[in-house]
């Protein structure tokens, strides 16, 4: 309790870091997701192969290399200043968006062929069908894998603690320089993200009940 | 299948492409050419640490690997060089063991009062901070030398002199270390302005990179840094904290912290300590004061 209780600065200061890395880089990346999976199943080939391009390159590439580009090569391009924060989010939304986009995608899947062709005889545009018939029957189906990757993303924010981002991840370094025992501060620091996990968990209950669909 | 080969063989292009531009080999530090003296019929009355040492005929040292000209390691050769490295090859020397019965095990800072608790080394040499919280976990010999807080710029930058002209400056340290804390403590830049990475050298890539605009420590890991590299880094200011080095030791072997407090004593008193200054960090161009032995 000692190791928690004396360095609760630098807790709070950490917990405030991986909070802000998740709210952001998770907003970011069902947004981000959502709109690459509606370009992999669009009727335009250059888009569809973009996507699928898109797909394979973040899914095949290990998030601690994507956020190492964004702290140590992409200030060499000397293109846009972004701070260290605004960077790591950045990489953790490029990353999880490929994740988002195949569930996104395998939700689409989910949906009977029928009501796509229904909303075009209908004269729907390609948008609207997407957005008003096909995407709000998809969501419901793929929210227990759509929470999954958002935990995951939570506990990938500790990826960033490498590169100038402040949060739990770094705490064990702080701790061992003060000359407290880093085991204890490991295990807090496990205990912080059970209770971080648990509101997302809930939330993915609450969704599930509220939309679940009769079959 | 003809179309994804050619994706292969692009994406495989670019890879290589990318990896080709990577830094060019950095000039390592070469040997000091410190040749340590071997005692023999060495005996260390009521230290387990010794006997342990004494009956697997090979000591086992803590070190670090990258920090030049104090403990590193050279990528390609796998020798460990630097200060550092010396000070432990002359304490093995005085126990007893030749260079070649010297085992280096690389320990982050992070780990060093565990491995030493643990007996997974029997001491430890790599910048570490002699203060009273890591005495109620470990012993230290020394100090053997005395280091202090300095700041490491970029050669064509005059406008940072000292800690009081960091205001707006992007200040690099590893993450969590003491001097990051006490430049955010004393307040000496804005919050926004300090920049934590895991290691030196990745601070030091920064700082060459235009990305940060100085990178603080000790000024010894910086003098390495600073040799390394003349061109383009130096080292300003006067120091403005004190850091006495000690060798890490288990707590009660209380024995064999005498008997390394004797050698590195007569280090001090033969010119031996001086020989391996000059060979390593005052190569930076620097001299150095031997410290005070602290016997506690």
């Amino acid at each position: 309790m000692n190791v928690l209780l004396d360095n609760a600065d630098v807790y709070w200061r950490a917990i405030l870091g991986t909070v802000g890395l998740f709210v952001v880089s998770a907003i970011g990346s069902l947004i981000l997701g959502t709109l690459i999976a509606g370009l992999r199943v669009s009727p335009v080939p250059v888009l569809r192969t973009f996507g699928s391009l898109y797909v394979t390159l973040l899914r095949n590439t290990p998030l601690t290399l994507v956020l190492f580009f964004f702290a140590f090569a992409y200030p060499r391009l000397e293109l846009v200043e972004f701070s260290f924060f605004t960077l790591a989010c950045i990489g953790l939304t490029l990353y999880t968006a490929a994740f988002v986009c195949e569930i996104v995608r395998s939700g689409i899947n989910t949906v009977p062929v029928g009501q796509a062709e229904a909303a075009r005889a209908l004269g729907f545009t390609f948008t609207q069908t997407l957005g008003q018939i096909v995407l709000p029957q998809a969501v419901r189906a793929v929210v227990p894998p759509m929470t999954n990757i958002q935990i995951a993303l939570l506990k990938n924010t500790t990826i960033a603690s490498g590169f100038a981002v402040f949060q739990l991840g770094s705490v064990y370094s702080v701790l061992s320089e003060r000359g407290y025992n880093v085991m204890i501060g490991l295990l807090w620091i496990a205990a912080i993200f059970v209770v971080l996990v648990v509101p997302l968990t809930l939330l993915q209950r609450r969704l599930d009940a509220k939309w679940g669909v009769a079959r | 299948m003809k179309r994804t080969r050619i994706l292969v063989a692009a994406a495989l292009a670019a890879t290589l492409a990318l990896a080709g531009c990577g830094q060019e080999g950095a000039p390592g530090a070469e040997g000091s050419g410190y040749e340590p003296t071997v005692a023999q019929n060495v005996e260390v009355a009521g230290s387990p640490t010794f006997a342990a040492m004494k009956q697997r005929g090979r000591v086992i040292v803590g070190v670090k690997d990258d920090q030049p000209g104090l403990g590193f390691r050279d990528a390609t050769t796998g020798q460990f060089t630097g200060f550092d490295i010396d000070i432990a090859r002359m304490v093995a020397g005085g126990l007893g063991f030749s260079p070649d019965q010297i085992d280096y095990k690389v320990v982050p800072s992070a780990a060093r009062e565990d491995v030493i608790e643990r007996g997974e080394v029997d001491y430890y040499v790599g910048t570490y901070t002699i203060n009273d919280k890591r005495k109620q976990r470990v012993g230290f010999a020394g100090p053997y030398y005395t280091a202090g807080q300095g700041l490491l710029v970029r050669a064509d930058d005059n406008a940072i002199t000292g800690p009081q002209t960091l205001q707006g400056k992007k200040v690099c340290s590893v993450t969590g270390s003491t001097p990051i804390q006490r430049v955010r403590d004393q307040n000496l830049t804005e919050a926004a302005n300090i920049v934590e990475f895991q290691t030196y050298t990745q601070c030091v890539d920064q700082l060459i990179n235009n990305q940060v605009d100085a990178v603080t420590t000790d000024d010894a890991i910086l003098l390495g840094y600073a040799s390394q590299n003349p061109e383009q880094l130096k080292v300003v200011g006067e120091k403005f904290s004190s850091e006495p080095y000690g060798i890490g030791l288990p707590k009660n072997d209380t024995a064999l912290r005498t008997k390394v407090n004797d050698l590195l004593q007569a280090a001090i008193d033969d010119g031996t300590w001086k020989t391996i200054y000059d060979g390593t960090l005052g190569k930076s161009g620097t001299q150095a004061e031997p410290p005070t032995i602290d016997r506690y």
